[in-house]
């Protein structure tokens, strides 16, 4: 052992790690529900701490994808903006409608579907993709969970824009009505969580769930009134409540088309999420400590 | 004051493969009861680590020592909350930093301040900490202006130099240390070996896992010998070492415990008993 250089024989004090003596890891094996909802509630509480180092990673993300290219994340923005566009002339002429009422609905629509899409694939590679990393260090897996929920919300930032400029074009600013909004993209943002979590973890133990993902997306994207206006049902109207991708759009989408949701709507669009919320809670609970021998 | 408390830990390994991964058989088997697919269920599991139990404190160094597959990274990982015991209990006081993954985290498209960043970071390190972090990981990999390029344009060496430089670069109360540290001795600079001995001189607790017997026999001051995920002794690192390699020498070791069919996986690198399960499920 020989010091050498004195510089390199005594490190800078600021990266010493000294602890306040409550620096633990206490894993104690078969615990009942209660001891794993602690440790699953710890690791909600640990990812909130290292807030800043998700927050710096689900923004390079979105910077490492568009490194290089000259307009970065407006890509897609841009992508968008296009994809509305035709699709409104298109789907305007097909369906009669007044391009002053459909366009602004459709890229509401366009936009919030893409985030959801986007979201709900990039889920099911949460844990598998980051295997070498939970492999060689004890990191909160809600953290990885929380990156990917970020990433998609800076990207569904970028496409506000399309919103917009489509607004201004049809001068449809919803005004102060438009706040309703506010209270259904905060359930947006619990739901997103909750479904990044659930996915994420089912597709660490079970490898066939994405493809199945896939098409159930895939289905709902056409069976739901993502692209169609829900007043095209003229029959059955009622029982669309019970399509949870409707009352979910619904409670963002309606006010800002200044119309006021109502309370089946909301109803529904609160009771699958407090459902998907609970079972996410209670899978996560349950395999929390598994996830590192699955992936 | 650091401690690490084991008690009577056993982690186990589920191997999954094939049709034990699909959901759509997994549901089938239960659909039909059971009756059909239910390979599905039935998984192999390795049993890692068998009922080890030790407790160290502040001025222990440990080393683990034995034969490939024999339990030893899989102990670290449990030691630093990698994996979490399926019996038995664990408990580490202090700050920690294991040292089991040479690219840990390192992402090839971010520049290498971004991931020296991304580091600190993760360390809890505030603004000026990760500042100083940036410029003393710059410095000892000899970054220079290609701290601003992406990791993926260095020449290996680089990539190696700024892996070593940023593991050892937070020094923690309680040090796990995988062998890849010690590899390739031969091409290891003066300058990082006088790095890594002020990392482990200034850690309270080290646990080293390693092939190389001299590096255990100089650095630790205790040793336990794992094989088949069991402690076969745990000692003074003379001691040990010496029936260690003594051991070693006579080839094959009885294999009294190890029933005849697991014998050629454990041969095969395996190494831990390796027992059929017939929990299905989320386990």
């Amino acid at each position: 052992m020989n010091p050498g250089d004195p510089d390199l024989a005594a490190p800078p004090v600021a990266l010493r790690l000294k602890t306040a003596g409550d620096t633990m890891l206490d894993l104690v094996a078969g615990l009942g529900f209660s001891g794993r909802q602690r440790q699953a509630v710890a690791d909600f509480a640990e990812a909130g701490r290292l807030w800043r180092l998700g927050a710096t990673l689900a923004w390079l993300d979105v910077k490492g994808r568009y490194r290089g290219s000259m307009l970065g994340p407006l890509w897609l923005t841009l992508s968008t903006a296009v994809m509305v566009a035709a699709l409104g002339f298109l789907y305007s002429t097909l369906f009669k409608m007044v391009l002053h009422d459909y366009l602004p609905f459709l890229a509401l629509s366009l936009v919030l579907w893409g985030y959801l899409q986007t979201l709900v694939a990039e889920a099911c590679l949460g844990f598998t993709q980051n295997d070498a990393m939970i492999r060689a260090i004890r990191m909160p897996f809600s953290l990885y969970g929380g990156r990917i929920v970020l990433r998609n919300l800076i990207v569904l930032a970028h496409n506000i824009i399309v919103i917009a400029v489509v607004f201004a074009i049809f001068d449809t600013w919803p005004g102060y009505r438009g706040l309703i909004a506010l209270p259904g993209l905060l359930l947006w943002l619990v739901d997103s969580l909750a479904i990044t979590m659930t996915l994420a973890a089912l597709c660490a133990r079970f490898r066939d769930i994405p493809p199945i993902v896939g098409s159930v997306m895939q289905i709902a994207f056409f069976i739901s009134p993502v692209i169609w206006r829900p007043e095209l049902i003229h029959h059955g109207a009622r029982f669309l409540p019970l399509n949870p991708f409707y009352t979910l759009f619904e409670i963002v989408r309606a006010p800002l088309l200044g119309e006021i949701p109502g309370g089946i709507v909301w109803g529904s669009a609160l009771g699958y999420s407090a459902l998907l919320v609970v079972l996410s809670w209670l899978l996560f609970v349950r395999v929390r400590g598994r996830l590192a021998f699955w992936v | 004051m650091a401690t690490i408390d084991a008690d009577h830990v056993s982690v186990d390994f589920p191997l999954y493969h094939g049709s034990a991964r699909s959901l759509k058989r997994a549901m089938f088997a239960a659909a039909s009861g059971g009756r059909i697919g239910k390979d599905a269920q039935k998984r192999v599991v390795v049993q890692g680590l068998r009922d080890v139990s030790f407790h160290l404190a502040a001025g222990d160094r440990l080393g683990l020592v034995g034969s490939n597959g024999a339990g030893k990274t899989t102990l670290l990982r449990t030691l630093a909350g990698i994996y979490e015991p399926v019996r038995g209990h664990v408990r580490v006081c202090g700050s920690l930093n294991a040292l089991l993954d040479p690219n840990l985290g390192m992402n090839p498209d971010l520049t290498g301040r971004e991931n020296i960043a991304l580091r600190g970071l993760f360390a809890g390190l505030g603004r000026a900490a990760i500042r100083r972090l940036e410029e003393d990981v710059r410095d000892f990999a000899a970054l220079d202006e290609f701290v601003d390029l992406p990791v993926r344009t260095y020449s290996s060496g680089m990539v190696v130099r700024l892996g070593f430089a940023l593991a050892t670069a937070i020094h923690p109360e309680v040090l796990m240390m995988d062998e890849w540290f010690l590899a390739g001795d031969a091409g290891f600079m003066d300058k990082a070996r006088v790095r890594l001995e002020t990392l482990v001189r200034g850690a309270e607790i080290l646990v080293l896992s390693s092939h190389v017997h001299q590096i255990v026999a100089r650095w630790c001051n205790r040793v336990i010998w794992l094989e088949k995920g069991r402690v076969v002794e745990d000692g003074a690192p003379g001691e040990v070492l010496s029936h260690y390699l003594a051991r070693d020498q006579e080839d094959e070791p009885a294999a009294s415990d190890a029933v005849p069919f697991t014998a050629s996986l454990a041969a095969d690198g395996a190494g831990a008993l390796l027992q059929e399960s017939d929990r299905g499920g989320l386990r």
